[in-house]
């Protein structure tokens, strides 16, 4: 059998010849995505901000009536709703504040959901409730640190494990490879208003986990041409390395992709976001472990000599010895 | 590296075996076949996104537990006081602002209430710490302050007792499995799988139940008592309703000398038989009853009030002492909050207050909607994979895929046997490792395509792969598995569930990538032979 090859035996493509303009790029996606995520702001679910959303699909509609509901919704009093499309037009999220005092009376955000959803089901026959989440202020904002703490460590974790299996370098290098990765996340979130939720922040450090693993697997490449090509320029070696593991990075990135949008393709709606954000960070992860990771190495200085090991005071008299004679 | 002795062998093909044997329920019972009950059955729970149902997470408030041990400690203070027959006169007593102060009228007696009072404290903690802290200031002036640690000590002791309560009105209420555990210090987590409409539980969990039978202060001016003014040794109490005081929104009662109506045996949702109206019939124990009788007795033809959670139900007058251990207690109530209350009352009532502060509730619907399409998406995701390494690997790829496929049957054979839950990111997890999975087959099979063409023979390349792989392969996964520990460490719920499956996945797709596809291709090796390999 005749088997696929998607990339020929022996590349020898100069990535490291175009370092300079697509750091510039990269920094300059990652501005864009801090300017959107400030000026533009995450559309943050009520995991983060509190208040409550309400899911209905409308089981024989093509499409969800969604000016019209937010009309209705509007007139009950409780302020204006955010209602939005996730996964298919016919299924939303309709998404308020708690009423004043809700913090202190449960009651009163229980009246707010079965006002709301017994004025829903009787206008619209075909709506069928998927689900009511309330959180309150308080729980809100734990869950916001709690997730902004687990990101946080995360990467720091990650990039202190790749210290200590490699060196400083590497790990600086992980961690801005990391952190293009979830910044540009966030900037597409910023950009295109999908709802920012807990869920995203899983997919946010699934995404440290496996955008790691490209860097890694590059990185151990380039740990080993440093030992077997002690004299070899870096950006010759780190060229090496990249072309070498070349073959990997796309047979796997290929692989996730697959699956990951057999997922975004056919699988539950409502996780249509997570998967997004993963899909979307396998994909940048993929290029900052060549295009960030890599470099940075250079900048940063690595010696050739950090995976030597360092010779005893009885190896060099040996050594001298074996010279000397 | 390539040396598999038959031991080996076989205890990989157990571990394997097993795994995969454990998924079997799990699988049979989403296409909807029975299971023999006489086989053990380790099955994946479903997640309340999946299943359907609702997540409460009930909040307590420690300040409160504060004011009622201060409150206790007043009682506390009068009684021995009062047994000690020493005839020691306290006033000025508060128990605001956190404290519990009183001025002993005598000051000679200061250090003989001192004694009297250090017998009531405790230690708390490990640290040889007290639960109150006891102070005189000028000169005769008590000031009783619970200490940190006492209070500390005080709400994990009441959060312990409201689990066990909350317990028993959800089991009163026949809902199946429901999931009933400590969050933190202040918090309890209540989930109940299937359970569509929260209210009549939120309506159970919301009541404290704490009952109260309390004398009617009659020398309390009415416009004293609009004004919120209550005679000293009394407090102003509101009515459940206007109506239920004949228009009067509240009523002063004696803060002490009443009784509380937690010795129940026994609490029953009745009618009453003149009015048809739904009532709730108590039965107290025999020291209640004794209690109860007592108050009735000694206050015939005064007005008492029954109090159910700071609020007055009823205030009726006392006709005639009431010795038989039970009373009626009337409230304006429909038959289900009558039912409520007697679950409540019989249950006990709640040692503190708690709050809704989050509530999920997810229609069942949706669920199955999610698990359909995980399961298509899974399917056709896994196909396409299958297809792609197969052709790019040929035989290697058939070992890839053949991990792949019991990877996820581990995967869920291991959830089945921890007991663990699925949930909605579960299920993106699972997509997830499976593209996962193959890296490792990817990472070897090109180090093997590499190292022949470095011109090394196929058994020293296919050795050389697994060798060399296997370092990246390890610290990838190190880091996924550092990414997972802290998302099961910060996350919530579906979250958790998420990070478990990650991190089961992980395990499984190294054992499943690296060591049985070794195993494979050692046994090929031998058999035949081959001096080239198509990679």
């Amino acid at each position: 059998m005749k088997l696929l090859k998607l990339v020929p035996d022996h590349t020898n493509i100069h990535f490291l010849k175009w370092r300079v303009p697509f750091y510039i790029i990269s920094l300059v996606l990652m501005a864009a995505s801090w300017g959107l995520v400030l000026t533009k702001g995450l559309n943050l679910g009520v995991d983060f901000i509190g208040g409550q959303m309400i899911r209905v699909t409308f089981e024989r509609s093509a499409e969800a009536p969604v000016s019209t509901l937010r009309e209705e919704v509007g007139k009950l009093g409780y302020g204006e709703p955010i209602i939005q499309r996730y996964g298919k037009p016919n299924e939303i999220s309709i998404r308020m504040k708690l009423p004043e005092g809700a913090d202190h009376e449960a009651a009163l955000a229980d009246k707010m959901a079965r006002t709301i959803t017994a004025d829903i089901k009787k206008n619209h026959a075909d709506a069928r409730i998927d689900g009511v989440d309330s959180v309150s202020g308080k729980v809100s904002k734990e869950l916001g640190w709690d997730a902004f703490k687990a990101l946080g460590l995360a990467s720091l974790a990650v990039a202190a494990y790749i210290w200590l299996r490699f060196e400083w370098q590497f790990g600086v290098g992980a961690l801005f490879a990391l952190v293009h990765d979830v910044t540009l996340t966030l900037g597409l979130f910023a950009l295109t208003g999908m709802e920012f939720d807990l869920n995203i922040v899983a997919a946010l450090l699934t995404l440290i986990g496996y955008s790691l693993n490209d860097t890694i697997v590059v990185y151990d490449r380039i740990r080993e041409n440093m030992k077997k090509f002690r004299k070899m320029p870096m950006p010759e070696l780190l060229d090496l390395s990249v072309n070498e593991t070349l073959a990997r990075t796309i047979v796997t990135s290929l692989s996730m992709l697959i699956t990951l949008v057999a997922l975004l393709l056919l699988g539950p709606d409502v996780i249509f976001g997570f998967t997004a954000a993963i899909t979307l960070g396998i994909f940048v992860g993929t290029y900052s472990s060549i295009y960030m990771a890599a470099p940075i190495l250079i900048w940063l200085k690595v010696n050739p000599n950090s995976f030597v090991p360092t010779e005893t005071a009885l190896e060099k008299q040996e050594r001298l010895a074996r010279d000397g004679a | 590296m390539l040396d598999f002795p038959r031991w080996k062998v076989i205890w990989l093909w157990f571990i394997t075996l097993t795994c995969v044997a454990a998924a079997i329920p799990s699988l049979t019972s989403t296409m909807g076949l029975s299971w023999p009950t006489a086989l053990p059955e380790p099955k994946v729970n479903l997640g309340l996104d999946l299943a359907g149902g609702s997540h409460i997470l009930l909040e307590a408030d420690p300040a409160q537990v504060r004011q009622q041990r201060i409150e206790g400690m007043e009682e506390s203070v009068r009684n021995k006081l009062k047994q000690d027959g020493k005839d020691i006169r306290i006033s000025d007593i508060s128990n605001r602002d956190g404290a519990l102060t009183f001025v002993v009228a005598d000051p000679s007696q200061v250090d003989a209430v001192r004694e009297a009072v250090l017998p009531l404290t405790n230690g708390a903690g490990l640290t040889g710490q007290r639960d109150w802290d006891i102070n005189v200031v000028d000169g005769n002036r008590f000031v009783l302050a619970p200490t940190e640690a006492g209070v500390n000590q005080a709400v994990t002791q009441a959060m312990d007792t409201a689990v066990e309560v909350v317990r028993k009105r959800i089991d009163a209420l026949g809902t199946k499995e429901p999931t009933i555990i400590r969050s933190g210090p202040t918090r309890i987590v209540v989930q109940v799988p299937g359970l569509q409409d929260p209210q009549a539980l939120k309506n159970l969990l919301g009541q404290t139940a704490k009952l109260e039978f309390k004398l009617v202060d009659t020398s309390a001016l009415p416009s004293d008592v609009a004004r919120g003014i209550a005679p000293p040794g009394s407090e102003i109490v509101p009515f459940i309703s206007p109506a239920e005081g004949g228009g009067v929104p509240s009523i002063a009662v004696k803060r002490l000398g009443g009784i509380r109506g937690d010795q129940l045996t026994n609490a029953q949702q009745t009618n009453n038989q003149q009015t048809n109206e739904p009532v709730v019939n108590i039965t107290f124990n025999t020291d209640g009853g004794a209690k109860f009788a007592k108050l009735t007795t000694q206050n015939v033809g005064k007005q008492f009030a029954i109090i159910l959670d700071g609020k007055v139900l009823s205030a009726p007058t006392i006709n005639e002492p009431i010795m038989g251990g039970s009373a009626i207690i009337s409230g304006r109530f429909t038959t289900e909050s009558a039912n409520a209350l007697a679950i409540s009352l019989r249950s006990g009532a709640l040692p503190v207050d708690l709050k809704v502060v989050e509530e999920r509730t997810v229609g069942p619907d949706l669920g199955a909607d999610s698990i359909r399409k995980g399961m298509i998406a899974m399917g056709v995701g896994t196909l396409a994979l299958a297809v792609f390494i197969l052709v790019t690997y040929g035989r290697f790829g058939v070992y890839a895929n053949l991990a792949v496929i019991i990877n996820v049957l581990m995967i869920l054979g291991i959830m089945g046997i921890i007991g663990t839950t699925l949930t909605l990111p579960g299920i993106a997890g699972f997509v997830l490792t499976i593209g996962a999975a193959v890296d490792a087959n990817v990472l070897i099979n090109e180090r093997i395509r590499e190292e022949r063409h470095r011109g090394r023979k196929v058994t020293q390349a296919v050795e050389l792969g697994y060798k060399e792989a296997s370092r990246a392969i390890f610290d990838a996964n190190i880091t996924n598995v550092i990414a997972a520990v802290l998302m099961f460490a910060f996350g919530s719920g579906p979250v958790k569930g998420f990070a478990v499956v990650l991190m089961i996945g992980i395990a499984t797709s190294v054992f499943t990538a690296v060591t049985l596809t070794r195993m494979w291709v050692a046994q090929w090796l031998r058999r035949a032979r081959p001096t080239e390999i198509a990679l």
